[in-house]
């Protein structure tokens, strides 16, 4: 046994006596960490370190370097933290001088962590691939031999001597290829525990120790009985090590999204430090870094551009296919490609903040948690093997009081094949392999699943609350029309119009500055302005009077309206809210500003519909303008003038009339809603997504997602089910069909040899039926 | 045949004391780096004491090659999290309250308990 270092910090023990090799490349990483570093001390990962007095060894190793103030070693966890500014590469040079090996426990990145898991995933299918293969050498011919010439009796000394030999060999095959059930099996049993290893260990063992009772003493057992099964128990270690490596392989398979998602990231990247132009790994980026990307470069960190202009294109991200224009002050996000300008940027969120790491941390965590529907097959997990055990000591004994002859070795065979046959795995691996796939299958869509849970209720939504305002609308509200009434012409009266809003707050007013701007035009000076509550704006501009607001405001005022009253209304009938301009006392024009319905709105709320969800839709804004936008959405219930603290109670109502409903929303206003809803739906703008807010992210921002997110997790629940129907099934029915049940009516009782394969490819078969989901497509938007 | 069906009953009667009655010792997270070993199928040690009201981390070891042993679950907590073969992995848990928290893999073949007191 050696010890060795692992990079996190900790000590691993191989019993084998290997020790890991040092990793050249994390030594490389750390030679382009060159300038040194002041902002803090730096970790170091030790390796070699077995002993405490190697402690004292190392820390004056690195104290002796040039620039370090103080180095101290955790002994328990082989790291060394370094204070100073000595440059990192000299410090590892320092400690491997000391005859040890290091690197920058900064240097471990998701990356590395993969290709590493990856190989030892590699290491072990080699493993049992080579374990599949010595056991099935030995007992393939010994069941053909079997089959062939049916002589697998002890009888004479010659034949026990052959069969004494075959033993030992098949004990060599235990040892071999089987070691592992059996080492498994042991330990778990000393920590009264039990699991697969036990059943295999035990239904193998016994079949063994049986044959080997039968070859020294023949006598003990009837004539009959005189059978050996060792080339049952040498087929059976060999089918379940090819079971395991074949589920190893589909395993892989299963984590394809989160790969992808790593595979997003870049390696390294080109910062400005101290004027001089660094490529360094980016897990050494630190925030404030000024970091310099070429087109075609992956945007190493999340950050603020400070120099050039860009397109770059999110849509690893966000799903949007189009590359978005960057300029000064833009925020840029990690995992995204720069298209055509090189730009310089100001690193924001570094390391795990980015929010694609965020994003990869969600996903992971997802993928492991467990909706409610496996819970029951977690129960019986729980209390599966003993059970299994006691069904076939129980079953041993049944065949030998009511057994026919030679019910000994019927006792046996059932009780072997019982224990084989029962399969805790598929039953354990029946939620969770699904989940993985399916949580990994929506983040590939741009759905981000908190858990198992929601991905569970999403899957059930009756009814779908939409807010209006930047979830079935794009949130920024934009002039539309001005039908003009007077003598000035639509660019002055914008350009008056934007000049008394200029002061205003309001939502709709920054529709008409942002509207003069884009036309480039200036905007002058505003005097006596004055807000009228409920009714619109008055100001002097350029020795005018100027009033804005509605109806009720120019009525008031005696201002003619004329058939501009009627215009108003069909504006109104449009979803658009119009406003009466005047000059002097004179009506000027209408202005009208709308917020459009985002492009794919509607053809996603029918998707919704055409699922059977009851559309529903939830806005501040007046009537008329909603029952317009809802026409247009072609959404036939909707909730209008609800305030904001009011929009929880909507979801409440709904939920009373017993709707399980999702409430979409951008997760920020509608935090309370989302939570108290079955399912809360954020809708994320671009790469800023608020994906603590809600139980599934919408990355992009159209409601195609929703659509998607309630197909992927139906998808996914069916999978479960059939899953977990298949491991009950196979359960319920291979352990008394195993114990002999069958035999009474048809005389047969089922040869361990099938029990072997069929326990050694019903996980396989689950986990090859939790990939199926890969292939899953959520409709043709 | 009476001893063998008195042997068998006593089998069966011990698989259910030693697997399911037998409560284990617990093993103390105390001051000593206390690292819970992942290997053949278990969680050594499994049965873990833990304060009650303060953060406490625990460190676990996966030396098991199997993907089984990769997932750590504490659904109580809602805490999932992968651990790399041989390296140690810290688990932050939050101030918990007194009680009992279970911890396994996926599968629930690997089994271990928290008692916070």
């Amino acid at each position: 046994m050696s010890t060795t270092k692992t990079e996190s910090g900790g000590v691993s023990c191989h019993e084998d006596g290997t020790t890991t090799p040092p990793h050249d490349h994390h030594a490389h990483k750390a030679n382009h960490h060159s300038s040194g570093n002041n902002s803090g001390p730096q970790e170091l990962i030790i390796e070699g370190a077995g002993c405490a007095s190697c402690v004292g060894k190392i820390e004056s190793a690195l104290k002796a370097v040039s620039g370090v103030e103080n180095a101290e070693m955790n002994f328990a966890q082989r790291t060394v933290s370094v204070t100073g500014n000595a440059d990192a590469a000299d410090l590892v040079k320092a400690v491997e001088k000391a005859g040890y090996n290091a690197k920058l426990a900064a240097a471990e990145s998701e990356d590395d962590a993969l290709a590493e898991k990856e190989k030892s995933d590699q290491a072990y299918y080699k493993r049992l691939m080579k374990e599949t293969w010595i056991a099935l050498s030995l007992g393939g011919p010994l069941m053909a031999y079997a089959l062939i010439t049916g002589e697998v009796n002890v009888n004479t000394t010659t034949e026990r001597i052959a069969w004494l030999i075959v033993g030992i060999l098949t004990f060599g095959v235990l040892y071999f290829s089987g070691k592992h059930f059996f080492v498994g099996a042991w330990k778990s049993f000393l920590n009264h525990s039990a699991n697969m290893d036990t059943l295999i260990a035990l239904g193998t063992g016994t079949a063994w120790l049986y044959s080997m009772v039968v070859v020294f003493f023949p006598e003990s057992v009837p004539e009959q009985a005189r059978h050996v099964y060792f080339e049952a128990t040498a087929i059976i270690i060999g089918l379940i090590d090819l079971g395991l490596a074949l589920e190893l392989k589909a395993r892989g398979r299963t984590s394809e999204a989160i790969k992808r998602l790593i595979g997003l990231q870049a390696k390294t990247a080109r910062v400005i430090r101290d004027e001089k132009e660094l490529d360094i790994a980016i897990e050494q980026v630190l925030m404030d870094d000024v970091v310099r990307v070429r087109p075609g470069e992956k945007i190493p960190v999340d950050g603020e551009v400070i120099e050039g202009h860009t397109a770059i294109d999110e849509s690893m991200l966000t799903g949007e296919p189009m590359p978005v224009e960057k300029a000064v002050g833009d925020t840029v996000a990690a995992g995204t490609i720069n298209k055509t300008g090189s730009i310089l940027f100001k690193a924001t969120r570094v390391g795990k903040d980015t929010a694609l790491a965020q994003i990869i941390n969600m996903v992971k965590r997802a993928q492991n948690s467990k909706p409610p529907i496996g819970r029951l097959a977690d129960v019986i997990s729980a209390y599966f093997v003993p059970v299994v055990m006691i069904i076939a000591v129980t079953s041993a004994l049944v065949w030998l009081n009511f057994g026919p002859n030679p019910a000994v070795a019927f006792a046996i065979v059932s009780a072997t094949t019982v224990l084989i046959i029962a399969c805790p795995c598929a039953l354990g691996l029946a939620t969770p392999m699904s989940v993985m796939v399916g949580v990994g299958k929506a983040a590939e869509a741009g759905v981000l699943i908190r858990n198992g849970e929601a991905l569970q209720t999403a899957s059930k939504i009756s009814a779908m609350i939409l807010d209006k305002t930047g979830t079935i609308t794009l949130g920024a509200p934009k002039v539309t029309d001005i039908l003009v009434a007077g003598e000035q012409d639509e660019n002055t009266i914008l350009k008056l119009a934007a000049t008394l809003e200029s002061g205003s707050e309001h939502p709709l007013a920054l529709a008409i500055v942002e509207s003069a701007q884009e036309k480039g035009i200036e905007t002058g000076k505003v005097s006596n302005f004055n807000a009228i509550a409920g009714h619109g704006v008055q100001a002097e501009v350029d020795g005018k009077t100027l009033l804005f607001g509605n109806e009720k405001l120019m009525r008031e005022r005696n201002i003619e309206l004329g058939d501009f009253v009627e215009k108003a209304q069909g504006l109104a009938a449009e979803a658009k809210t119009p406003m009466y301009f005047a000059v002097d006392n004179k009506l000027s024009a209408i202005i009208a500003v709308a917020d459009p319905i985002k492009e794919d709105s509607i053809a996603a709320i029918k998707r919704l519909q055409h699922n059977g969800i009851r559309v529903v839709m939830l806005t501040g804004d007046n009537r008329a303008t909603a029952k317009a936008v809802a026409e247009k959405a072609g959404i036939k219930e909707f909730f209008a003038e609800v305030l904001p603290e009011d929009k929880s109670k909507k979801v409440q109502e709904l939920q009373m009339e017993g709707e399980v409903v999702g409430m979409t929303g951008d997760g920020i206003n509608d935090a309370p809603a989302l939570a108290i809803a079955n399912v809360g739906f954020a809708i994320g703008t671009g790469t800023d997504v608020a994906i603590e807010s809600a139980d599934i992210t919408l990355m992009r921002g159209s409601l195609h997602g929703l659509a998607d997110a309630i197909a992927v997790s139906k998808a996914t629940l069916r999978n479960i089910k059939q899953n977990l129907f298949g491991a009950f099934i196979y359960n319920v029915a291979g352990v008394p069909v195993a114990a002999g049940i069958l035999y009474p009516l048809l005389g047969v009782l089922m040869n361990p040899v099938i029990a072997g394969a069929a326990m050694a490819f019903s996980s396989l078969t689950v986990v090859t039926n939790a990939n199926r989901l890969r292939l899953f497509k959520a409709q043709e938007h | 045949m009476l001893i063998i069906n008195s042997v068998g009953v006593v089998v069966i009667a011990l698989i259910i004391w030693w697997f399911w009655l037998y409560k284990p010792k617990e093993a103390e997270l105390g001051e000593n780096d206390l690292v819970i070993t992942v290997e053949n199928g278990t969680y050594s040690p499994s049965r873990i004491k833990v304060p009650a009201g303060e953060p406490v981390e625990l460190k676990f070891i996966r030396k098991d090659e199997s993907p089984c042993s990769e997932t750590l679950l504490i659904p109580e907590l809602q805490i999932s999290d992968t651990l790399p073969l041989n390296k140690l992995k810290s688990i932050q848990l939050p101030a918990l309250k007194s009680g009992e928290y279970a911890f396994h893999c996926q599968m629930q073949m690997y089994r271990g308990q928290l008692t916070v007191n």
